[in-house]
């Protein structure tokens, strides 16, 4: 029923807050960091006005600490950052990956390392993203490079995130963060949205990580039922309660891991864009898959077809949009704004002697579609 | 017993802490809080630290979050601040609440969140083998000060209250009676509650500095500490060696949720005032 959605003119950080709404979520902790201060202040605005929660936090260690204690009390709840801020919330992060809490991060990548360029956009945290917390993990992460995609994939991380139970990574930047666009904003039950499921087993029997018997995710009861439960950072057995035996520790890392990675078929998003005969193929995610755009619309570049693979879900790595490219041999080039960081994994799948050419700039300027051109005219053909 | 059984994991006992620590006084008290204010385990959230202390939510039947190490606040505030229903205590050691945990412990105070911290006190870190912490008095000896404690202490009550924390109370493990009562005042207070519990370690921190025994850690509390009541009447010089207990200070300044309650409120109005 398109007639009955609402058309708007809004930036990307003020469309991942609609999107949250639109999500569900009424708990947003969070500390200021350029470039996401506008989801927060949106959020300051809206969330009381419906009945939920902005907490302005100590800092970011405090922020996804009261993120994940707000989804156990039966909230769905998120954060926004930058960079510097996704450092300090690796630790709690953690607790969220270990004791299976759902909720959602949003990185609006700045230029680092450190306090780096603060205004300026980079993809820089894409590794970050998977890799930040300790232990092994695994991670899900989408990254928008519309203001349209801001709504839509903030909806689906929190999707993710409660079908999961896992923190999902809104994994955006500078450029589709404050950049405007039109978007259609669908009516409330036009949005697909997971709710939590509650527990209907006898409370004494209530497992809260009780994965084998369930098949699907098993019900996270919120703080305050009649499921009694423990959430715990430590090893712990499927009652929340410490475990130290190797063979639990082995079974628990190896669920936090596989739920995710095996997932990957049902979590992967991409699309490619332009013909489906191309003589190269641009692999791009975020901001540098808008600009990438324009080689699409330039067709021929410098007498080549080009198209783009562009990715909305980074993480699990979706290993099966590169089999059907590499069986047609078709070069690829992997365009990000930073030195390099996802055409380790396109390489690691295409393997060693495929034509996988690395386009990086990492000085807090966008890769422009003459800089694209230019380097496919010099590298690849 | 019988009354704190609702609360407890008697299955699980006895307490791995080791001979002559306090945790388990403390844990006692706060059970026979429970108990005394008839709080139902599940309207109960508990929210501990990483330390010796941060492993008493493995012995207790009510909600747990056992976070990281200094975060048990903030994890407390997120739920306290999502379901105001919830009795919500955060159960911190030395190194948590004032050390590691100590700019949380500052904001906690001053936003006054509804939310009871039980702190105790061992001045320095049993778990990791006897450190000093930021309540380790000055010149004691730990294993990382051997030669003498060269850093200065934090008094958490003075920090507490000056930070804005609106009930503030002391008490010791010697003192054992007095520590459920004042752990229900604590409870039952609206706003941010602190009780600082100075406890016993005599397996790291009383070997290094003369009080190697359960008995002589006691025996310590029994003649150091004084009634809040007595100690301000006192003059410096008889101030000396001696810690004043009970309760600090209590005022009714309304807590975080009250006041954001009426922002809600006010932010409703505003946007319907748009229409």
């Amino acid at each position: 029923m398109p007639s009955t959605r609402e058309r708007r003119f809004m930036q990307g950080n003020e469309a991942v807050l609609e999107g949250a709404l639109a999500a569900g979520s009424r708990f947003f902790a969070g500390y200021p960091i350029t470039p996401s201060s506008e989801i927060a202040q949106a959020a300051s605005v809206r969330l009381p006005a419906l009945g939920g929660t902005y907490l302005q936090m100590e800092d970011e260690l405090a922020s996804m600490a009261a993120v994940v204690g707000a989804a156990l009390a039966g909230e769905k709840s998120f954060t926004a950052t930058s960079g510097p801020g996704v450092s300090l919330m690796q630790e709690n992060l953690g607790v969220a990956i270990m004791a299976e809490v759902p909720c959602v991060v949003v990185d609006v990548q700045r230029s680092g390392p450190s306090t780096g360029l603060a205004t300026k956009p980079a993809q820089a945290d894409t590794m970050q993203a998977r890799w930040g917390s300790h232990g092994d993990h695994s991670a899900i992460v989408l990254a928008p490079s519309s203001v349209q995609e801001c709504f839509d994939l903030t909806v689906r991380a929190f999707n993710l995130a409660e079908q999961y139970r896992h923190p999902v990574y809104l994994l955006s930047d500078e450029i589709v963060g404050h950049m405007r666009e039109s978007v259609t904003l669908p009516e409330a039950d036009e949005v697909d949205i997971i709710t939590r499921r509650k527990p209907d087993v006898d409370p004494a029997d209530y497992r809260p990580h009780d994965w084998e018997s369930d098949g699907v995710t098993p019900p996270l009861a919120p703080f305050g039922s009649e499921y009694i439960y423990h959430a715990n950072s430590s090893m712990h057995d499927d009652t929340g309660f410490p475990n130290a035996d190797p063979e639990n520790a082995r079974r628990v890392i190896s669920h936090l891991h596989d739920k995710i990675e095996k997932a990957v078929d049902d979590i992967a998003d991409y699309e490619l864009v332009g013909p489906e005969d191309p003589d190269v193929i641009i692999v791009t995610y975020g901001c540098t898959a808008r600009t990438a755009e324009q080689l699409v619309l330039d067709q021929p570049v410098n007498g080549c077809r080009v198209s783009l693979l562009v990715m909305r879900s980074l993480w699990p790595f979706p290993d099966a949009a590169f089999a059907e490219i590499r069986a047609g041999g078709i070069p690829v080039v992997v365009a990000e704004m930073n030195l390099g960081q996802m055409v380790r994994e396109v390489s690691r799948v295409m393997g060693p002697d495929y034509p996988c050419h690395s386009l990086t700039k990492s000085n807090g300027i966008p890769i422009s579609p003459r800089e694209m051109a230019a380097f496919i005219e010099e590298e690849v053909l | 017993m019988k009354a704190l059984a609702p609360y407890l994991k008697s299955e699980d006992l006895p307490l791995f802490w080791c001979a002559g620590c306090g945790n388990g006084i403390i844990l006692a008290s706060i059970l026979r809080t429970f108990s005394a204010l008839e709080l139902a385990p599940k309207d109960i959230v508990v929210s501990t630290g990483i330390g010796c202390w941060g492993k008493a939510d493995d012995y207790l039947k009510t909600n747990s979050i056992h976070g990281t190490h200094g975060r048990a606040l903030p994890f407390a505030t997120g739920i306290k601040a999502a379901n105001d229903d919830l009795t919500v205590l955060a159960l911190m050691g030395d190194g948590d609440c004032a050390t590691i945990g100590g700019n949380h412990f500052l904001h906690a105070a001053r936003r006054n969140i509804d939310v009871t911290a039980i702190v105790s006190n061992n001045f320095n870190y049993g778990m990791t083998g006897g450190q000093y912490s930021a309540t380790t008095p000055p010149h004691s000896y730990t294993s990382t000060s051997v030669y003498g404690n060269p850093e200065g202490v934090f008094d958490l009550c003075e920090v507490g209250q000056a930070a804005g924390a609106t009930f503030v109370a002391r008490g010791t493990v010697y003192h054992a009676n007095q520590l459920e009562p004042l752990i229900t005042d604590a409870v039952r207070h609206r706003g941010f509650s602190l009780v600082e519990v100075f406890s016993s370690c005599p397996v790291y921190f009383g070997r290094y500095n003369e009080r190697p025994s359960p008995v002589e850690m006691m025996k310590y509390w029994q003649s150091r500490a004084v009634p809040v009541q007595r100690y301000r009447k006192m003059d410096e010089d008889s101030r000396a060696d001696r810690v004043p207990i009970g309760v600090f200070h209590r005022d009714d300044r309304p807590d975080f949720n009250t006041r954001y309650r009426d922002i809600r409120a006010r932010a409703r109005e505003r946007m319907e005032g748009r229409g």
